[in-house]
């Protein structure tokens, strides 16, 4: 059957051409009139001279940027606290999922489910909020259990040091429960006559888990990894920008703090915006390879 | 052996209940400890002998909170958002995933590309801002709506949906005369009640917690959202007057009771409903997983 021609389509599916304008509407005026915003980047960008009255400076903002001794800390900062989610972060979904499933009381099972999915819905300021005050050096509890075993208190918000494991700490709190909805389900599809052969070779619940259920849920695990490898450098804004300060920048600040910093508070828009692509554009190199790899594998993919 | 084996097996049933207990524990400490410290009477609070269960029992620090004017416009400014955002944005996700749902719509392939590319790319926090502020939108209630109107990770999902409806019910909608529009209406929509509350339930708490916009969009105090309120007062420590309670004839309130009651005041909605609609929420994750 040939296809009919483009207007004839057009006529035949006016109705759905017509519902999908709005939303066309709406991607192009804030997704992409934004991505030739770009342009500024290569100019001196001034609100008041526009688009047409600034200059262009070529890639002085960028030269800038790579010539800035805080362009090497904000990288290595933004590259450090995305590894180390991923270090920390991506297991302890499964493991939770694991130990869930080995769970004999259904009902206790569903109720730590349950709860283990509650911090996910908080917000970055109420989780920010709590910590500042928990981690307290003058009156949070956490500093009332290390002075009660006879330690100083640890101002844990104040020192450099310690924001990568509040941060990823937080951020397993919040997250292990939900993250784990996804293995839970696939180890429901694992076919039961698996683990009765399993057993039948004389296989106990260890051996098992480490046979039957964990080659079963391996082709999700490998795709939730290769799509979080991807968004990697994605480090959130909210939670950084409430939890840092001046006194823990050495490891705090990443790129989307400072492009804020620079940008919004000090109106450098063509600076931070250079900063910005830089870091886009690595983004989407990473999302677009570790996207490759999964289609490779067969499996799914973002798109 | 075998003997052995079961016991081993039954050690490790206990220590995994045990574990999860203590993970329930890890979870909901912070909010017993807040809910303790918020109602506790203040000298306890101050001599830190507070930690799961309320030393006292006072409530002056959630009058405090009530009676303070900025969480309250707080609180009328977050449910004017989440309910206008969450209305326009189910509406153009709907507009959006319905006719890239059909498998030969024209330019359907291109259309879903450009939605896709803006997953990978964007043109970064100041081209948006700046955007954003050429439509006029700074310092208005659509900051906080139209920017983030359609997300298309839940697009994407919705569309997967009703790719699933089977084609023989709109065929017959055909059969009975009934306009795209209306099939849309009276036949697709019907059958997608899960869909529509699952991603209208993501896209209100995403609204309701979403303190970035305000952050970059909104000066002007009078449409600050909650969150921003909680963040002045708990975090930059604008405490003002309330630490002086109004409603019992002046007497003081403890700041940390202060500060956990209006962090539980910001987050008691979610904690009521979360228990009645966390199926729907984890329906979702299950139908995003499914790709098309």
């Amino acid at each position: 059957m040939n296809s009919p021609s483009i207007l004839k389509q057009l006529k035949r599916d006016r109705a759905f051409i017509l519902m999908f304008a709005p939303v066309l509407l709406y991607f192009i005026m804030f997704k992409y009139v934004p991505m030739f915003g770009i342009v500024i980047s290569f100019m001196d960008y001034n609100l008041f001279k526009g688009l047409g009255g600034s200059e262009w400076v070529g890639l002085k903002y960028y030269q800038q940027f790579f010539d800035n001794r805080d362009a090497l800390v904000i990288i290595k900062n933004t590259v450090l606290l995305g590894l180390y989610k991923l270090l920390f972060g991506f297991p302890a979904p499964i493991i939770l999922a694991l130990l869930l499933n080995e769970l004999r009381n259904a009902v206790y099972k569903r109720l730590v489910q349950t709860v283990s999915y509650l911090p996910h819905f908080l917000s970055n300021v109420v989780v920010a909020s709590m910590l500042l005050l928990l981690l307290s050096p003058s009156t949070g509890w956490v500093n009332r259990i290390i002075e009660w075993f006879g330690f100083p208190a640890i101002s844990f918000l104040q020192e450099a040091e310690w924001f990568r494991t509040i941060y990823v700490l937080s951020e397993i709190w919040q997250q292990v429960g939900w993250g784990s909805i996804l293995y839970l389900a696939a180890i429901t599809t694992i076919d039961p006559q698996l683990y009765e052969a399993a057993r039948m070779d004389g296989a106990g619940r260890w051996k098992q888990t480490l046979h039957v259920t964990l080659p079963g849920i391996a082709a999700t695990i490998v795709i939730l990894l290769i799509l979080q490898i991807g968004g990697m450098l994605e480090v959130g804004f909210e939670k950084v920008f409430l939890l840092y300060n001046p006194a823990t920048y050495d490891t705090a600040d990443v790129i989307a703090t400072y492009v804020y910093r620079v940008g919004i508070l000090q109106g450098s828009f063509s600076y931070a915006t250079a900063i910005d692509l830089f870091m886009g554009v690595i983004g989407f190199l990473l999302v677009y390879t570790t996207n490759k790899i999964s289609r490779r594998l067969g499996e799914n993919s973002l798109w | 052996m075998v003997k052995n084996r079961s016991a081993l097996s039954l050690l490790f049933d206990y220590a995994n209940v045990l574990l999860m207990a203590l993970m329930i524990c890890a979870m909901l400490f912070p909010f017993l400890h807040m809910a303790a410290i918020a109602l506790s009477d203040p000298e306890p609070v101050i001599a830190g002998e507070v930690t799961l269960w309320p030393n006292g029992l006072n409530f002056d620090a959630f009058s405090a909170v009530f009676n303070d004017n900025r969480v309250l416009v707080g609180y009328k400014n977050t449910l004017i958002y989440v309910v206008l955002g969450t209305t326009c944005s189910l509406l153009f996700s709907i507009l959006g995933a319905y006719p890239l749902s059909r498998r030969n719509l024209v330019f359907g392939k291109t259309f879903m590309m450009l939605i896709v590319f803006t997953m990978l790319f964007s043109g970064g926090l100041i081209p948006t801002y700046l955007v954003v502020r050429s439509y006029g939108l700074l310092d208005t209630i659509w900051a906080m709506v139209i920017p983030g109107l359609v997300s298309p990770y839940y697009l994407i999902i919705m569309r997967t949906f009703f790719q699933g409806i089977p084609r023989e019910l709109e065929e017959s909608g055909k059969i009975d005369g009934l306009s795209d529009w209306m099939i849309m209406l009276r036949i697709v929509l019907p059958l997608s009640k899960p869909v529509l509350l699952t991603i209208g339930l993501f896209y209100a708490v995403g609204i309701w917690s979403n303190f970035f916009s305000a952050l970059i969009y909104l000066r002007n105090e009078d449409l600050h959202p909650l969150q921003v309120m909680i963040r002045n007062i708990v975090m930059i420590g604008q405490v003002g007057d309330m630490t002086v309670s109004n409603s019992v004839g002046g007497r003081t309130v403890v700041l940390e009771s202060l500060k956990y009651a209006v962090i539980l005041v910001g987050t008691l909605p979610i904690l009521i409903v979360y228990p009645f609609i966390q199926k729907h929420f984890v329906q979702g994750v299950m139908i995003g997983s499914v790709k098309g």
